[in-house]
């Protein structure tokens, strides 16, 4: 079963046996607004859990998507170079960002489960 | 922890709770509590401004009365505009300079019945306010009115929809006003905005404007518009933003505003010409100036936000980006740029630093999208 983990700066991530898919929370994308472009690293990128790993734009803003894991990238979901909107619409699925080749699959224990990061967001208002 | 001072209190305008109850995000601008977007979003409250008919809160910037015979001739010695020519009812956008031929302030200005009705940046108008008081001829009376709400409606179903309410009001010249009544409450409107469509702005005493408002909103075709679309639409239509785009430092040739300096006004002093700055500025017209502002098209997706590093094709420094974001009509990146005259022509070729990587652009016409202004 996938484990589904959240960081406090609004990333998700899934894992799936060796690997992870991450993207942005529902959260967060509707405080952000429109998506206008999404900036992916490249696959065979090493990335460092906190560090940053790709780049989301709203229509008044840049914000910084960092890693939440550490590892490698394995793959990036291309659909977003041309639907940027998809983060909006499927924050949770279709609007992922990247999926990594966990370095520790340890680190996921580190990170909030649905209750606390719902809980988090509650705090956040 | 150090405690941090409590920022000043921002101002609002009549339509504050208007905006909460409609479920607009809020942010300070210019010390008021504005709506940046409703529940909608800036990308489709953009496009539905260019669709049908967009309603937008602008009363956070500065009207000003100006009344006595001589209110035209003494606004002329701050401005380079041709006021004196202005016929009645006509408007023009001009700019309050300073001895430098730099830009105070962008603003609009009406011929109404007993002086002008001028209407300043929201930002500026406190400083705006004092320069008229410290430069303008004695014998004008100044009336600051910063208490008159303004909205703006803007779109192609603006002219019919206020039609509806003022009969004819669909066939007045662009940059003309008139006074009308909405809901039994009596307006002045222009022809005019800062989205590039077809589109009037509706002047009405602070008590009124939720009534307006809530009138106008209660078109099917008009929908609530908040600043942060107000930023996009203006800049495809390629228009300033002060404090931006222009600012002390900019003339109006470098600009790209000599039109603003009326052919009277180009003459020697006595025969129309004096403004502030008028010697630098009329050279600057003949040898042209160091600096241009142009408009700016990345070729990829990335956009490039005010500040960014502007490069030429030799990797040299040649300007910097003043506003910039993605354009919504235009479905890409769009810019405004400050850049050395010899890069300004359309079509250069240039690089736009975005997080430490040059991505190329080159300069492009403007607008990014064709205004659609009365023609009559």
């Amino acid at each position: 079963m996938a484990t589904l983990r959240f960081t406090k700066d609004h990333e998700w991530v899934r894992q799936e046996g060796d690997t992870a898919t991450v993207g942005i929370t529902d959260y967060a994308q509707e405080q952000m607004g429109d998506v206008v472009y999404v900036e992916l690293p490249e696959v065979g990128r090493r990335v460092e859990q906190g560090k940053e790993a790709a780049v989301v734009e709203s229509a008044k803003a840049a914000s910084e998507v960092y890693a939440p894991v550490s590892g490698e990238i394995v793959a990036v979901n291309d659909v977003l170079g041309g639907d940027p909107a998809q983060v909006n619409a499927d924050a949770m699925g279709g609007g992922w960002f990247m999926k990594i080749r966990l370095a520790d699959p340890k680190q996921l224990d580190g990170l909030m489960d649905q209750a606390a990061y719902d809980a988090f967001v509650a705090e956040q208002h | 922890m150090s405690q941090t001072a409590d920022p000043a209190p921002l101002h609002r305008t009549p339509l504050y709770e208007l905006h909460r109850a409609r479920g607009a995000r809020m942010v300070g601008f210019a010390g008021y509590d504005m709506p940046v977007q409703y529940p909608a979003g800036i990308i489709a409250e953009h496009l539905h401004t260019r669709a049908k008919a967009g309603l937008f809160d602008v009363s956070h910037m500065g009207q000003i009365r100006l009344r006595g015979g001589g209110a035209a001739r003494a606004l002329e010695a701050l401005v380079p505009g041709d006021l004196e020519t202005l016929a009645p009812q006509r408007m023009r956008y001009t700019l309050l300079l300073d001895e430098a031929g730099g830009i105070l302030d962008d603003l609009m200005v009406t011929r109404v019945e007993d002086g002008l009705m001028l209407v300043v940046n929201a930002a500026c108008k406190d400083a705006d306010l004092a320069h008229l008081r410290a430069r303008l001829d004695r014998s004008v009376t100044i009336e600051p009115q910063f208490e008159r709400a303004l909205l703006a409606l803007q779109g192609p179903e603006a002219a019919p929809i206020l039609a509806r309410f003022a009969p004819g009001i669909d066939r007045i010249p662009f940059m003309s006003a008139a006074e009308i009544g909405i809901a039994g409450v009596p307006c002045v409107v222009t022809r005019s905005g800062y989205t590039g469509e077809d589109g009037y702005e509706i002047a009405m005493a602070g008590e009124h404007a939720v009534a307006i408002a809530e009138t106008l909103l209660a078109q099917p075709a008009v929908a609530p518009i908040g600043l942060g679309a107000r930023d996009t639409l203006r800049l495809e239509a390629g228009l300033c933003l002060y404090g931006h785009d222009i600012d002390g430092t900019t003339t109006p040739i470098e600009a790209g505003l000599a039109w603003t300096i009326g052919k009277r006004r180009r003459e020697p002093i006595g025969l129309g010409g004096g403004f502030p700055g008028a010697e630098r500025i009329l050279r600057e017209l003949t040898d042209g100036p160091r600096r241009k502002r142009v408009g700016i098209r990345p070729d990829g997706r990335a956009p490039a936000r005010e500040g960014t590093e502007i490069r030429n094709a030799a990797g040299r420094a040649v300007g910097i980006v003043t506003s910039g974001g993605f354009g919504p009509s235009v479905g890409g990146p769009i810019a405004m740029g400050c850049v050395d005259a010899g890069h300004a022509a359309a079509g250069t070729k240039l690089s736009l630093v975005v997080r430490d990587v040059p991505r190329p652009a080159q300069v492009a016409p403007m607008p990014f999208v064709p205004t659609r202004y009365y023609r009559g």
